[in-house]
């Protein structure tokens, strides 16, 4: 059997746990730079906001109902997704973190009453972190998902924990589910599948396979497996990550060359930390700018560049050089730019990696970068960086940040007595 | 030395990022062969000494000094969101949409919140009025 368990409205939960005054109000979080609404409590639900909803356009709605707005604050989510994760690894020894809220746990061997255990690991964590969640069990991943979002749809019903365990509970909850809230089918197969006249899971599972295989290639068919109960999608256990991006959108439009290099500077440096983090070297980089798409009279221009590294490495200064000559060459004079990104891939691993005769990272960097890391782990991030980087901390637009209340000494919660 | 108990403040604010740990000088030993191995036979780690569950441990500050001898202003608390409270803990509260913090007394089958200062009344525990105990104060440091 597997558990799939979901944080409820993770972000707007996070923000309540150190400000209890949010709970039975309307809370909304904001992208990077404020640019869109990327989480909602049910009362922010309630009131209209669609997920992805472009900040200017609905503050209007936020005043009318006083919505509490937030900038995300990712350093506390972080750390409040890692308190949660570690809490519930203590009940399956397989453990796979989908995403920063969600993590299914193998339960394969562990007897015990599926439902209890369920109110269990939620009473637990609830107690200890603060963050509501709720957990479906089932015996495939894909049916877990939906128990999960039957728990969650029916909190009085279920306590917020759902278990399929029958073929009659498996059936009824296939009846129920729609298409395209089946875990993985994307907007697109749910349209081919509405043009066919399958508008429920239960349709779904009930195609020939030669239909879903043709129309929905492999992982729609193993998708279909799983929903028929038998065990396809695997567990994914953690591994090393396969490439390292780091992207922003501008506060501003850049138009000279100069900012926009100090900007893929810093990136180059953040992915390269994150390289080292994992013990990898890379062999390819990858630079990318882009214009603002919302100036439409402006020339639009979305270039990039992939660089093949004559040696693998994960020296920042060795590879904020290799950006920097991408950037050269993509770059063109008299345009705005509103964003950019560097993306490292193609890893080997640093441990077993064989140098060539000619070409190598220079093995002096290795231990700099040993001494970077841990000054800037030590301290504060960015303590020591390249000249090239930029000196401003945060460029982001952030302005209605909460604090960082389990990351920083100086930011947590202060009781007045 | 004034630095590294600087130092080990930080560190205690991250249990999990590091573990600092100190010597702790043991039974020194007489006799002539003494080696300095068994001068040395284990660590104190502030972290383990003082958080239990590190997933569920929480920081704050005490602001002001109306708390007579419990608390003083700008002591660090160390706060257990795991613990279940008991007669006599001190309790982080959020009480009319403010966090407060308050000894938790029983009476004849009734839950007070008491606080330190004298001069302040007793908080006799309603539920109507939304009382939520946030978590339970472990340790508190007080710099010197």
């Amino acid at each position: 059997m597997y558990a799939l368990i979901d944080c409820n409205n993770f972000y707007a939960s996070c923000e309540r746990v150190f400000n209890p005054t949010l709970i039975g109000i309307p809370v909304v979080v904001l992208s990077n730079n404020d640019g869109c609404v990327i989480a909602r409590s049910n009362e922010a639900k309630a009131i209209g906001i669609p997920m992805g909803a472009p900040a200017f356009e609905y503050e209007h709605r936020f005043r009318r109902y006083k919505v509490k707005v937030f900038s995300a604050n990712f350093p506390l989510y972080g750390d409040m997704s890692r308190r949660v994760m570690s809490l519930l690894s203590n009940y399956s020894p397989h453990q796979e973190i989908y995403s920063i809220d969600e993590c299914f746990l193998n339960l394969e061997g562990i007897n015990v009453d599926l439902q209890k255990y369920g109110l269990e690991m939620k009473a637990r964590i609830e107690k200890g972190t603060g963050i509501p969640i709720s957990i479906g069990t089932a015996p495939t991943k894909a049916l877990a998902k939906l128990a999960n979002r039957i728990a969650k749809k029916f909190p009085n019903e279920t306590g917020g924990s759902y278990v399929i365990d029958t073929e009659e509970k498996r059936i009824k909850a296939l009846k129920w589910l729609k298409v395209e809230d089946i875990w993985g089918v994307g907007r697109k197969n749910a349209k081919k599948l509405y043009a066919i006249g399958a508008y429920k899971a239960i349709d779904f599972v009930n195609l020939s396979e030669a239909w879903v295989r043709k129309n929905m290639t492999i992982t729609g068919l193993n998708l279909q497996k799983d929903l028929k109960g038998i065990p396809t999608i695997e567990m994914l256990e953690p591994e090393k990550k396969k490439s390292i991006g780091t992207s922003r959108t501008f506060e501003t439009d850049l138009r000279s060359f100069d900012e926009v290099r100090e900007r893929i500077t810093t990136f180059t440096s953040m992915s390269a930390e994150k390289l080292r983090e994992q013990n990898s070297f890379c062999k390819r980089l990858i630079v990318f700018i882009g214009t603002n798409p919302f100036k439409e009279h402006e020339t639009q221009y979305y270039p990039s560049i992939q660089i093949k590294l004559p040696f693998p490495t994960n020296s920042t200064l060795e590879l904020v050089k290799f950006a920097h000559e991408g950037l050269k060459q993509i770059f063109k004079n008299n345009l705005y730019y509103k964003r950019g990104g560097v993306l490292l891939t193609d890893f080997v691993d640093a441990s077993v990696y064989q140098p060539s005769l000619f070409f190598n990272s220079d093995p002096k960097h290795k231990k700099l970068m040993e001494v970077i890391d841990k000054l800037n782990d030590k301290y504060h991030r960015d303590v020591v960086r390249l000249a090239s980087q930029d000196e401003r901390k945060h460029k982001m637009k952030q302005a209605h940040l909460s604090q960082h209340y389990t990351t920083d000494i100086n930011e947590i919660l202060t009781v007045e007595v | 030395m004034k630095k590294e108990l600087n130092t080990q403040k930080i560190e205690l604010i991250q249990p999990e990022s590091s573990e600092q740990k100190y010597p702790y000088i043991g039974n020194v030993q007489a006799g002539f062969p003494s080696p300095a191995d068994d001068f040395f036979h284990d660590y104190i780690s502030l972290d383990e000494l003082l958080v239990d569950h590190k997933e569920t441990t929480f920081f704050a500050r005490v602001s002001g000094s109306s708390m007579g001898n419990d608390f003083s202003d700008g002591d660090l608390l160390i706060i257990d969101k795991s613990l279940e409270w008991e007669e006599n803990k001190i309790a982080l509260c959020f009480i009319d949409g403010e966090f407060t913090l308050k000894r938790i007394k029983m009476n004849d089958g009734k839950c007070y919140l008491v606080p330190s200062n004298k001069d302040f009344p007793l908080f006799e525990v309603n539920y109507e009025q939304g009382v939520t105990i946030w978590g339970v104060v472990k340790y508190s440091i007080r710099k010197h």
